[in-house]
């Protein structure tokens, strides 16, 4: 009988019939029962006075539970062109929890930064991206570590820092769908775009 | 007299009108918490004829708490019922709750309801709540977290809403919920990954972080009028906003200096403040409830650990020491209680860690749980995971024995985000 003792000791608390009362101010108590219908409804404007809310906040006629939806199609489309027309020599791959451009990337790295200190007027920028493993918001960071590994690795053959800008998707965006190594090896990567 | 006799004869009467509540609101309950108090919840008179039902609403939010067994009545109940509380007791009930809907002229609707106490014979609440057609399920969360609050003494948490992402193929939809998952609406709809919504302590704005400019950049919205700001797009990733608990500055994390590191600006935008300087990644904070400190994720010691820093600044002390991957942290309204995501043989698991000073205990059998969160009374927490292929949203209460399942339409559910007491 342990929550009978619990609850009816609470039931004597004053607080809690307090805060009913402060709960809403759409809310009205009821008399006792009777066999009377109960008449003790105030009027009411609208819908003020959710609990905690400011009184008068929300605009008489309005559901508390509005949400007003945003659309964002449309402005995709070209986004997704774009990733498509990635070639596949743009694409540098990396081990699991690491950073570091491996040696077979260098001469495809080279010819980008020569590419950029020739024409100064150039813009790219590298996409970091991560397998599905883990926080979403840790493998962004993840993902902006490895472009600016690589960033920072075509600065350092030539290009302008101006002309480069590092970002990352983390796991947002996959090459390749799958939860498995070779899905993930694919995964793990930065991608050089130009702008 | 012995409670488990009663409850024997409850079993029986609940097996029947069982079904459809699970079927409306697929609140699946796994393992059984230690005492849960017998509540009869009778269907509201009048409630047949609308949408909206309330009394399977105040029944699967009383059980989601894990402190009631909910029960259909087996005969018609409202709160002008001349109730035979004695009758009630003797089949097991220690409180009944019976209701009423009905349309005003005006296009609104009454809600009333009453509880009785069956064990002392006497009545606790008698309410009436005037509401919108839109607000009737906030109204039926109203009449649970009432209940919940006379028989506890603790405020329940029905009323509040929560915030998660959907993914169903190429679109990405930031729904805002009610705290069981149902009564959804869209907030944003994108073609690109929406990810760490966060809500204002007000309850009425989000920030979150949006790809649609092809880079990750925060963003915060006004729900009511879908009025949105950038209010983190500088160079590099922009992402993991956290709220101030007094809601005038955003902590986040800002690449523009070249490593990932924390910053704060102002809620409305404005110059960001380095608040941790290190070569490392730094990033996830999290205000404590007192404001004045943040809990964040930093690599700096090899792999990711969760660490304190002053919200001003200042000495960083590292929290998490079991494990080589803790992530994603999330304090307790109270400040006392951390969870987190460990990751442990390779399966990412769902932990919480008392700050006082205690060892981590962790809370599911999944292995990809992700984002935890807090419901505002500390009771509950929300995180996503998968379960059979599917990436879904769940709750369990802190000993971790039991846990629900918020709706799922079949597509893939992250992100998820408990709102506060406020809307």
């Amino acid at each position: 009988m342990k929550q009978h003792t619990r609850w009816t000791r609470l039931l004597a608390t004053p607080l809690a019939a307090l805060m009913l009362v402060l709960a809403g101010c759409e809310t009205t108590q009821l008399d006792e029962p009777t066999a009377a219908p109960v008449e003790s409804r105030k009027p009411v404007a609208g819908t003020a006075g959710a609990a905690g809310g400011t009184p008068g906040a929300a605009a008489a006629g309005t559901p508390q539970s509005q949400v007003a939806t945003v659309d964002l199609a449309g402005q995709g489309a070209a986004g997704a062109a774009a990733r498509a027309a990635a070639p596949s020599q743009r694409i540098v791959y990396f081990d699991f929890d690491s950073f570091a451009i491996k040696n077979e990337f260098n001469a495809m790295l080279d010819g980008h930064a020569r590419a950029l200190a020739a024409s100064r007027d150039k813009r790219m920028v590298v996409e970091g991206h991560t397998d599905e493993r883990g926080s979403r918001e840790y493998n962004l960071a993840l993902g902006q570590k490895r472009a600016e590994a690589v960033v920072r690795s075509l600065a350092l053959l030539g290009a302008g820092e101006q002309q480069l800008e590092a970002v990352s998707f983390g796991e947002e965006r996959p090459a390749v769908p799958g939860s498995d190594e070779e899905a993930w090896s694919r995964n793990r990567r930065a991608e050089l775009k130009d702008r | 007299m012995p409670r488990r006799q009663f409850l024997g004869v409850l079993g029986a009467l609940g097996a029947a009108a069982a079904a459809p509540a699970a079927a409306q609101f697929r609140v699946e309950i796994s393992g059984v918490g230690a005492t849960q108090v017998p509540v009869v919840v009778g269907d509201f008179r009048g409630e047949a004829a609308g949408s909206v039902r309330l009394a399977a609403i105040v029944r699967a939010d009383l059980e989601r708490s894990g402190l009631f067994r909910a029960l259909p009545a087996d005969q018609p109940l409202d709160e002008s019922s001349n109730i035979n509380l004695a009758e009630w007791r003797g089949r097991g009930a220690d409180a009944v709750v019976g209701g009423s809907v009905s349309r005003l002229a005006d296009g609104r609707f009454d809600v009333r309801f009453r509880l009785w106490d069956a064990v002392r014979n006497e009545q606790l609440l008698g309410q009436s709540k005037v509401v919108l057609p839109e607000d009737l399920r906030l109204a039926a969360h109203r009449v649970a977290d009432e209940v919940h609050e006379k028989l506890t003494g603790e405020r329940g948490v029905n009323a509040t809403r929560i915030a998660y992402v959907v993914r169903t193929g190429r679109r990405f939809t930031l729904h805002v919920t009610d705290a069981d998952g149902e009564g959804g609406q869209v907030a944003l709809a994108s073609p690109e990954s929406i990810i760490s919504p966060a809500w204002a302590p007000n309850g009425r704005q989000l920030a979150y972080v949006s790809f649609e400019t092809q880079k990750a950049v925060v963003w915060v919205q006004d729900l009511s009028t879908g009025a949105r700001r950038r209010v983190a797009a500088f160079r590099g990733s922009n992402s993991a906003p956290a709220w101030s608990p007094d809601g005038t500055r955003l902590a986040v994390t800002l690449s523009q200096d070249g490593p990932s590191q924390l910053y704060t600006l102002p809620a409305e935008g404005g110059t960001p403040v380095r608040l941790t300087r290190s070569d490392s990644i730094d990033t996830e904070a999290v205000y404590a409830p007192d404001g004045r400190s943040i809990y964040f994720v930093s690599d700096r010691g090899g792999g990711p650990q969760i660490y304190r820093v002053p919200a001003s600044g200042g000495a960083v002390q590292r929290i998490t020491f079991d494990g080589s991957y803790n992530v994603s942290p999330a304090i307790s309204p109270d400040g006392t209680l951390l969870a987190y995501v460990t990751r442990r043989d390779g399966a990412f698991k769902l932990m919480t860690l008392e700050l006082g000073g205690g060892s981590p205990l962790s809370l599911t059998d999944t292995r990809h749980d992700e984002s935890p969160s807090f419901a505002p009374n500390g009771r509950l927490l929300l995180y996503a995971t998968r379960l059979q292929g599917s990436d879904v949203l769940m709750t369990t209460t802190l000993d971790g024995r039991i846990k629900t399942r918020l709706v799922s339409s079949g597509a893939d559910m992250r992100e998820p985000a408990w709102g506060p007491y406020s809307r």
